[in-house]
């Protein structure tokens, strides 16, 4: 199987934010690998194991530094690498055609994985377009994954705690949830060893990319600032509890 | 006039209230709203829907009668309602049905979308949403000839706006996609959905184990609040991940949190920043937490939550 898996390169969640631009941040921040791709990947490779003869190719669209974030996926199990170079910031349009270009570039998948979201523009939908633009079913917010005579069964998450199982034909895409599994921590051996994995270099620019008259543009940022003046509710436990109750009621009129 | 097309979710067989906020955001002079009803059953669900503001109601079936729980077969009929009444502007909800189809929607007609937007301007094909784990706020510009927009739940409160709708339906075509729905499957008991809870009661690595949380949950079960939990809570095994809120859990907007042993982390903040009103309990004064929020107590929760799920019980018998 041709097991391909999309990963995003973005900021550490844990970084400090700073807008330099009206729609830029400083991008001299830790970036790392999207976590929600982790757990495509190791998804990816658990596929792996199962299946003779099966290839993981890890594929991300983004800057030359991306590279890194490559190579956190092939030291967790990738076999090798596509990076898709541009300077741009391309929408969700954009990056589904050019993931779709370099798979189909590569050979063409029996499935694709990618994260349920990315926690630097939190889209929650490339997954969908890419599948859309290959013309084959998908599935996101998935938490349960098997394969079975030809099929991917799923389940994905939907509200308070319920799932929705759904069976779909291959190839598919599966836009992986944390529930999923549990990523491993890569060894030190397989950090050295993806140091030896090849990556492919693409430009976005070469690539011959179906142009949509819609886009999504980020024309300003804003830091999100929060207001709140911290009051301390002083005195012994029935008073706090009251207290929280007078809160309740005439604050916030829930009662 | 401008048509708008809202997507209205029902649930144990009512409107999702949280849907009705979606409608209030869409009003504008010239709007013509039509809500998609897609497990129609128009007779119970009209009153609310003229009363929140709709014009048009548009039944929308399949040839084999109610629409299946397909997610690609109800994004098709969608699309197909869409182009049939020329309607270029979808709005819903943003909740974990809602993500699906309008992404399902707006990737099958090519068009933009901006999921889980905390406000947007029909006019302007503008809407902010929140970016980089909720630490910024993102301006987002649609273009082309169709928008789509997913508002996260209670971003916006409902008000009631009544009028008359006129009730259409439509009858449209499935198309096979490769998908195939099975079953939803409840793992846990009948839980409240914690995106739509006005208010959400969380603990942390506080509650110190699995059997505690009861306290939190007898608490809840008072005001019909719903139970959130911290990772590191997730991650001992105390509760499901399904009650996790962060970064990599739940985003939530109610009106009231009230954190109970619980830090304030960065990743749990976002989360659940978005609360009007935040309450935390914890015995740490110089915890994150007490700087961030509206109130804090330092006191043992299991001091103050039992007592105040007791007084809670006696405040609404005297009510009754
Ligand atoms: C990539 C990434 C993603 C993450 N995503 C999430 C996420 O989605 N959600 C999330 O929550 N975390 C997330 N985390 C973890 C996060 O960094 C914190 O570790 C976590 O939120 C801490 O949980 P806590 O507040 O329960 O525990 P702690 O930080 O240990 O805090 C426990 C608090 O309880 C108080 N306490 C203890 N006993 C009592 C008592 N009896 N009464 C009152 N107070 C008491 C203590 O004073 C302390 O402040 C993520 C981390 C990373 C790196
Ligand atoms: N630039 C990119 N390169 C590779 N994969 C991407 C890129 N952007 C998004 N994805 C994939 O699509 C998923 C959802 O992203 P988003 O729609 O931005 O929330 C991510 O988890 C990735 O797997």
């Amino acid at each position: 199987m041709n097991i391909y898996v999309c990963i995003k390169h973005v900021p550490d969640s844990a970084a400090r934010i700073k807008i330099v631009e009206p729609n830029r941040i400083d991008e001299s921040v830790t970036f790392i690998i999207n976590p929600y791709d982790e757990n495509a990947v190791e998804e990816a490779v658990q596929l792996k194991k199962q299946i003779d003869g099966s290839e993981v190719i890890a594929v991300a669209l983004g800057p030359c530094a991306a590279e890194n974030t490559l190579r956190s996926a092939l030291a967790m199990g990738a076999d090798r690498a596509i990076l898709i170079s541009t300077d741009s910031r391309p929408d969700s349009l954009v990056t589904a055609q050019a993931l779709k270009a370099a798979i189909e570039g590569d050979g063409g998948a029996s499935i694709i994985f990618t994260g349920k979201e990315s926690i630097d523009s939190e889209g929650f939908q490339t997954m969908y377009r890419l599948a859309v633009a290959l013309s084959i079913p998908v599935a996101s917010s998935v938490v349960a994954f098997s394969l079975e005579q030809g099929f991917a069964r799923v389940e994905c998450e939907m509200e308070a705690g319920a799932t929705a199982v759904m069976k779909m034909a291959l190839p598919c895409v599966i836009g992986a949830g944390k529930a999923l599994n549990q990523p491993g921590y890569p060894t030190l051996p397989a950090i050295m060893n993806a140091r030896k994995k090849k990556i492919e270099h693409l430009d976005l620019a070469d690539l011959d990319i179906k142009k949509f008259s819609g886009s999504m543009e980020v024309v300003e940022l804003k830091p999100a600032v929060e207001v709140r003046q911290a009051k301390e509710i002083k005195g012994p436990p029935d008073t706090v509890a009251e207290e929280i109750i007078r809160i309740l009621r005439e604050e916030a009129r829930v009662l | 006039m401008e048509k708008i097309g809202l997507l209205i979710e029902i649930k144990d067989g009512e409107v999702k209230p949280a849907n009705l906020g979606v409608l209030t955001a869409a009003r504008g002079a010239d709007h013509d709203l039509h809500v998609f009803l897609l497990d129609g059953d128009v007779k119970r669900h009209r009153a609310v829907l003229e009363n929140f503001g709709a014009h048009k109601i548009v039944d929308i079936r399949c040839e084999e009668g109610a629409l299946t729980d397909n997610p690609a077969c109800r994004a098709a009929a969608v699309v197909e309602a869409m182009e049939h009444f020329d309607i270029h502007t979808l709005a819903g909800l943003a909740s974990a049905r809602g993500k699906d189809l309008l992404a399902r929607i707006a990737a099958g007609l090519g068009a933009p979308l901006v999921l889980d937007c905390i406000r947007f301007d029909l006019a302007a094909h503008t809407a902010e949403k929140s970016q980089y784990s909720g630490k910024t706020i993102a301006r987002i510009q649609l273009r082309g000839s169709h928008a789509i927009y997913g508002l996260r739940p209670k971003a916006v409160e409902a008000q009631p706006a009544p009028g008359r709708a006129e009730v259409v339906s439509l009858t449209a075509t499935c198309p096979a996609s490769g998908l195939e729905f099975i079953q939803i499957r409840q793992q846990t008991g009948d839980a409240i959905d914690l995106t739509e809870a006005d208010v959400i009661i969380s603990g942390g690595r506080g509650m110190k184990d699995a059997q505690n949380f009861k306290i939190l949950f007898e608490c809840a079960a008072t005001m019909g609040a719903a139970v959130g939990a911290s990772r590191v809570a997730v991650e001992a095994g105390w509760v499901p991940y399904s009650m996790q809120v962060g970064q990599t859990g739940a985003t939530v907007s109610p009106k009231v949190y009230l954190a109970c042993g619980i830090s304030g982390s960065v990743q749990h903040f976002a989360g659940m920043k978005t609360a009007r009103t935040i309450i935390a309990v914890n015995q740490d004064p110089d915890a994150a937490i007490t700087r961030t929020c509206d109130y804090f107590a330092v006191a043992d929760l299991f001091d103050i939550i039992p007592r105040l799920t007791r007084r809670l019980r006696q405040v609404q018998k005297l009510e009754r």
